[in-house]
């Protein structure tokens, strides 16, 4: 499998990264290259093997539903670009 | 052409937690904005993810409750795109393991003899995290944004394309709304968002095996908003195959105030998630003991009680699930037959669903905050089956009781002289009374006119200041004009 330059500006567009045509030749070929490997990878005979979720053995612990972290507005909103009436303000958003 | 609708509906509901699926902090509603965000909800870097336990406690009980797979083991994966509600850029959500995987849901569709039963099979349930809100009110060109929802826990319940109409997919949302809360899993408050339905729609003509092309409503927080959407969506997507134009997948949105639905993203805008594992959470393993503890603190539900109620107490699918509409009305009817006795179920049944609703109704009460007590309607049940009330006194004796006028429905009976006549002796001397005083109405009835009739009657129960028998009263009537 390889990617066509309008998959990867597609992928750039998904990821929020923006690159320009020279960039976006270069990572074809990367990606490519991880391709690669990973058709090499997809070659091995994994039937019957269990599909991994994460590299460790052990399954998720668990916290009891208790409040436990305090308000910290002022903190938070102290080191945010612009607030307003406890708001964090961003440029407008509308669907 | 005959067109059949195609309905399945995803169903978000906010879990009865007082922290945050993946956060310590608080989910309480209404509170100042930001305050209750913590910086995992944040996404500050370096924060990690905690699941919380009476999270997946809530999924396991739905998924019993529905008859599903609760997964031995499910996967947390993050649902990637970009908005400024969602700090970390991704929501974790459930995708190829989700915690619960297949059951069912029995519905009661529409009421009286076009009722029937409809069972609408569920795909999966899945836990994730809410999205904070974004507010467009003018903050000088920008939004602005509270991400105290932000990891709120939801448990995202997909249904199959297994409904036929509006009124199916009604009925759904409704048991599924009577449910969560049955089981004490969502506060079900369909203003506040705790409850919120996506329906996804489509047409094809009847007797078509393959399904049409499907347009998706989001965010429906009414019951009434739903029914209305899906039929002005179907009638939309019918005239514009009628006219020659076909469907495109879509997103619409419901605008209640002009009735329409309208697009809100195409198909070529649609989001790409590219979902995967999420490193940050390990696999979620609940064993046998887990399950088992939650079945066994599961109340009976709603459809074992339905089916009860219709078999022991002999009611009517209908009233079986009017009282089962929530654990409060059940308790409710259930604690008024075990006064009034399991023969009068269905006296029970009325009264609870027509009189007493109709009262709370009127005063936007909850039944839970009722003024007359199961224990008193019982009583005062018990004394319409054993004759001492007719019913419209017994309306006299309940309104009495609500207002607080005396303790039982005997202290009332007792104190306001309310007592039935059935002594045939006393209404014999009313019955004479009254054909003497009304020649006319006696000369009508015996000249064919049946409405002189209940005249006469009104005159008797009208003298006897409506507390003789009125089967009494008709039976001696009858006999006197006969005879």
């Amino acid at each position: 499998m390889s990617l066509t330059l309008e998959q990867v500006q597609k992928i750039a567009r998904l990821a929020r990264i923006e690159i320009s045509e020279t960039e976006a030749g270069t990572t074809r070929d990367h990606l490519n290259g991880i391709f690669q490997l990973i058709e090499q990878m997809q070659a091995v005979d994994t039937r019957g093997v269990e599909p991994m979720a994460h590299a460790q053995e052990q399954s998720q612990r668990l916290r009891d539903d208790i409040v436990s972290e305090p308000d910290c507005r002022a903190a938070c909103l102290a080191i945010a670009p612009e607030t307003e009436a406890g708001l964090y303000l961003v440029p407008k958003v509308i669907e | 052409m005959k067109w059949e609708v195609v309905i399945g509906i995803e169903t978000h509901a906010q879990l009865a937690t007082v922290s945050k699926i993946f956060s310590g902090a608080a989910t309480a509603f209404g509170a100042e904005p930001n305050t209750q965000a913590s910086v995992v909800d944040l996404a500050l870097p370096g924060v990690l993810p905690v699941l919380n336990r009476k999270a997946v406690d809530c999924a396991i009980r739905f998924g019993l409750a529905v008859g599903a797979k609760v997964a031995e083991k499910s996967v947390f994966a993050r649902k990637n795109y970009f908005y400024p509600d969602l700090p970390k850029g991704y929501q974790i959500s459930q995708f190829e393991l989700p915690v619960v995987q297949g059951g069912g849901l029995t519905v009661q569709v529409g009421g009286g003899d076009a009722a029937y039963e409809k069972t609408i099979r569920l795909t999966r349930a899945h836990l994730e995290e809410d999205a904070g809100k974004s507010l467009h009110e003018d903050f000088h060109g920008k939004s602005g944004i509270d991400l105290n929802r932000a990891g709120t826990p939801l448990l995202e319940i997909v249904s199959e394309p297994d409904m036929r109409s509006s009124d199916e997919a009604v009925a759904y949302a409704r048991a599924l709304h009577g449910l969560v809360r049955w089981i004490g899993i969502c506060d079900g408050n369909m203003q506040e968002g705790s409850f919120r339905c996506d329906a996804n729609v489509s047409v094809r003509p009847v007797g078509q095996a393959a399904f049409g092309t499907r347009r998706e409503i989001k965010n429906l927080n009414s019951f009434r908003f739903l029914k209305e959407a899906i039929d002005y969506e179907v009638q939309w997507q019918i005239n514009e195959i009628e006219e020659g134009r076909a469907i495109a997948q879509a997103t619409v949105l419901f605008d209640p105030d002009r009735g329409e639905t309208r697009m809100m993203r195409s198909k070529e805008d649609a989001h790409d998630y590219r979902y995967f594992p999420d490193p940050d959470l390990l696999p979620l393993v609940i064993g046998a003991d887990w399950l088992e503890r939650v079945r066994g603190e599961l109340p009976e539900l709603p459809q074992q009680k339905r089916e009860r109620f219709q078999r022991e107490l002999g009611l009517s699918a209908y009233d079986a699930a009017t009282l089962t509409a929530s654990q409060e009305v059940a308790a409710y009817f259930e604690a008024t037959v075990a006064v009034a006795g399991a023969a009068q179920a269905k006296p029970c049944a009325n009264w609870v669903m027509v009189d007493l609703a109709a009262r709370l109704n009127k005063e936007g009460r909850d039944i839970a905050n009722a003024p007359v007590q199961p224990a008193q309607l019982g009583g005062l049940i018990q004394r319409i089956a054993d004759n001492t009330l007719s019913n419209n006194i017994a309306k006299k004796v309940f309104e009495a009781l609500w207002n607080g006028e005396g303790a039982t429905a005997d202290a009332v009976i007792e104190q306001q002289g309310l007592r039935q006549i059935t002594d045939s002796g006393a209404i014999e001397a009313l019955v004479d009374e009254v054909l003497a005083a009304n020649p006319g109405n006696v000369a009508e009835f015996r000249a064919g006119k049946e409405k002189a009739f209940n005249a006469l009657v009104g005159q008797v129960m009208k003298a006897a200041k409506g507390k003789a028998n009125p089967q009494q009263v008709n039976a001696l009537l009858k006999k006197k004009l006969a005879g």
